[in-house]
């Protein structure tokens, strides 16, 4: 019986919390942030491919955002330069960039911890100088602009309204793909080398193996995401990918707590709400609250905001079905 | 290239080497004592200089007292930074202590960017600007100053480590944590102290090198990662190995923007340093696989 309740509640909270999404960006309801939530669709993409990666793997990537440079410019230079049709553009950026991730994949993986942070930090600031050097493709530290919108048929993504619903499919696809891979054998084996690496390879799985794919997978969504961001602004410029970029990833990843794929858009948002919006009012301040602000979610909440106001929402749950069946 | 030419490029490569020497020595001081990578160790660097600019020439103290005092602020700071962001996050996973430490670098340089604004800065000269003709080369009598005082901290940072309770306990903490605590080290206290030591260190190289380099609230991000570079050249093992590190690291860069071939002009500087880190990680991999496994 209660069982039953508990899973008419989840459906009813999956359709509202759907509907408030459709809803956002009508200008009745809170169509001035549609901007905000294509970004918070954006940001969301990459963190998953990041939960998966930290979360499943126990590692950390401080390079995110080079993948997530690849595929703008990717899809910046072959949609403009080369006038490739955008969609292609995009899907050659995510194979490109997968494979990218897959050849340097395997001698990384080799590390862990804090020199696998340093070898993906190494890497992260390699891309960002190539951005900004390699000025006759990429247009150098000014960025390049005039990029082509989406379109489908005739239909032209070229109003924020639009686009809000484009991120947001794909964003959400990403996410329901995320899932069936955590519940997949790949995920069970991805938890397995979390726990322990040598019980995993004792049973048979190549952890190496499972930590490179995860890392190809989570490069491809980086890459999906920059595509998309490109699209949006239709302006891309190295200053998107820097160091403090791949940094915003792995905090949104870990304030959405790396144990579930939905609270990649729970990081997301605050991140991108607190970075975007409230500490806009400190002006130049901001970036040292920020940095206060991380320092204070690591102390006190390592395993991040999500799980922990899941945990205090379960047990006030249990509090009230508790005095409930109490007659 | 002429001889003179290579000897021009060894001496600044050496100078700069000697910079990313001091900031290698403070990832190997806290990494061998805490296990932990203090990516905030570059904005002690910069700290250094910002400070000593501040003093010496807003304040108009005398050079001497200003630098000094610049350094006894970051290493105040160090500790500061160890009492409230890295005691307190105890049984932290490694990236917790990764974010944490990032974190307290953005703090601080966000504080720098607000307080100093972003322009370039150049502290006095300690001695001269007038450079000395050495065989065919020339040297600047600041790049002596850094050179020296590299090897200074060196020596002396020997010394305390080998002949004094507190520089032996360190020693201690960092070959065996559990050992040395079973003996009544107190290895909070040892965490302390090295992170003290090694804002300190930072501090100095920043006061030294800015007179040359010049110097601004950001220069913390590139001079922490190349003093990464020199620390893992040196393998986080000892003090000796990172100088070492840090010395081969300036050379390399400095001979290969001398070489100056095909599309790698002096832009892609910073890009030798990365590509070396990649490299070093890479092919000694295996040990410390096998050291992160241990300790």
């Amino acid at each position: 019986m209660l069982a039953m309740v508990k899973s008419h509640w989840t459906l009813l909270a999956t359709a509202a919390l759907l509907l408030f999404l459709i809803l956002i960006p009508f200008d009745w309801f809170l169509g001035q942030y549609t901007t905000l939530m294509i970004f918070i669709g954006i940001s969301a993409i990459v963190t998953v491919g990041l939960c998966l990666l930290m979360g499943y793997t126990g590692q950390v990537s401080l390079g995110q955002a080079a993948f997530y440079g690849l595929g703008a410019y990717f899809s910046a230079v072959l949609s403009k330069t080369y006038s490739v049709n955008p969609w292609l553009a995009m899907l050659i950026a995510a194979a490109a960039t997968g494979f990218f991730a897959y050849v340097i994949g395997f001698p990384i993986f080799r590390l862990r911890g804090n020199y696998l942070a340093m070898a993906t930090l190494g890497l992260g600031l390699i891309m960002w100088i190539l951005f900004r050097q390699l000025s006759q493709i990429t247009g150098g530290p000014d960025g390049m602009s005039g990029i082509p919108y989406l379109s489908i048929g005739g239909f032209v993504f070229d109003t924020s309204f639009k686009r809000y619903f484009l991120v947001w499919f794909f964003c959400l696809a990403t996410l329901f793909m995320s899932q069936n891979i955590v519940r997949s054998r790949s995920g069970r084996a991805l938890r397995a080398i979390h726990g322990s690496e040598a019980a995993a390879e004792s049973i048979g799985i190549n952890a190496t193996h499972f930590k490179v794919k995860i890392f190809v997978l989570s490069a491809v969504y980086a890459s999906l995401a920059g595509s998309l961001l490109a699209h949006h602004l239709r302006f891309v410029s190295p200053q998107s990918f820097d160091f403090l970029a791949s940094v915003r990833f792995v905090v949104m990843a870990v304030i959405g707590g790396l144990a579930s794929v939905w609270g990649a858009i729970f990081g997301a948002g605050t991140t991108r709400i607190l970075s975007d919006e409230l500490l806009l009012g400190f002006g130049e301040w901001d970036v040292v609250i920020y940095g206060a602000i991380l320092v204070v979610v690591m102390i006190f909440m390592p395993e991040g905001l999500f799980v922990k106001l899941k945990e205090l929402l379960d047990r006030w749950r249990q509090r009230y079905t508790q005095r409930e069946t109490e007659p | 290239m002429s001889a003179d030419q290579f000897l021009q490029y060894l001496i600044s490569g050496l100078t700069m080497g000697s910079i990313y020497a001091l900031v290698g020595l403070g990832f190997t001081i806290i990494y061998a004592v805490t296990r932990i990578i203090n990516f905030a160790q570059g904005e002690f660097v910069m700290l250094g200089g910002m400070l000593s600019f501040t003093l010496a020439v807003s304040a108009g103290l005398p050079l001497a007292p200003a630098i000094i005092l610049s350094v006894l602020i970051a290493a105040v700071i160090g500790a500061i930074m160890y009492l409230f962001a890295i005691r307190p996050a105890r049984n932290a996973s490694v990236v917790s202590l990764i974010i944490i430490t990032i974190g307290v670098a953005i703090f601080i340089r966000g504080i720098a960017g607000v307080g100093w604004g972003v322009d370039f800065v150049r502290p006095p000269y300690w001695t001269g600007s007038e450079s000395i003709r050495f065989f065919g080369a020339y040297i600047h009598p600041q790049a002596l100053w850094i050179i020296g005082t590299t090897l200074a901290v060196k020596v002396l940072l020997h010394f305390f480590l080998s002949y004094t309770m507190v520089g032996k306990a360190l020693k201690a903490c960092a070959i065996n944590p559990r050992a040395a605590g079973l003996v009544g080290i107190n290895a909070k206290t040892m965490a302390l102290i090295a992170f003290v030591l090694a804002a300190a260190i930072g501090g100095i190289g920043g006061a030294v090198m800015a007179p040359l380099t010049l110097t601004s609230y950001n220069v913390g991000v590139m001079l922490g990662l190349k003093g990464f570079v020199a620390a893992s050249i040196g393998g986080f093992k000892s003090p000796i190995a990172a100088v070492i590190g840090g010395f081969t690291l300036g050379i390399i860069e400095s001979l290969s923007v001398g070489l100056d071939w095909g599309p790698f002009t002096s832009a892609y500087k910073d890009v030798i340093a990365l590509v070396v880190l990649l490299l070093i990680l890479l092919l000694w991999s295996g040990r410390l696989a096998e050291e992160e496994r241990a300790g």
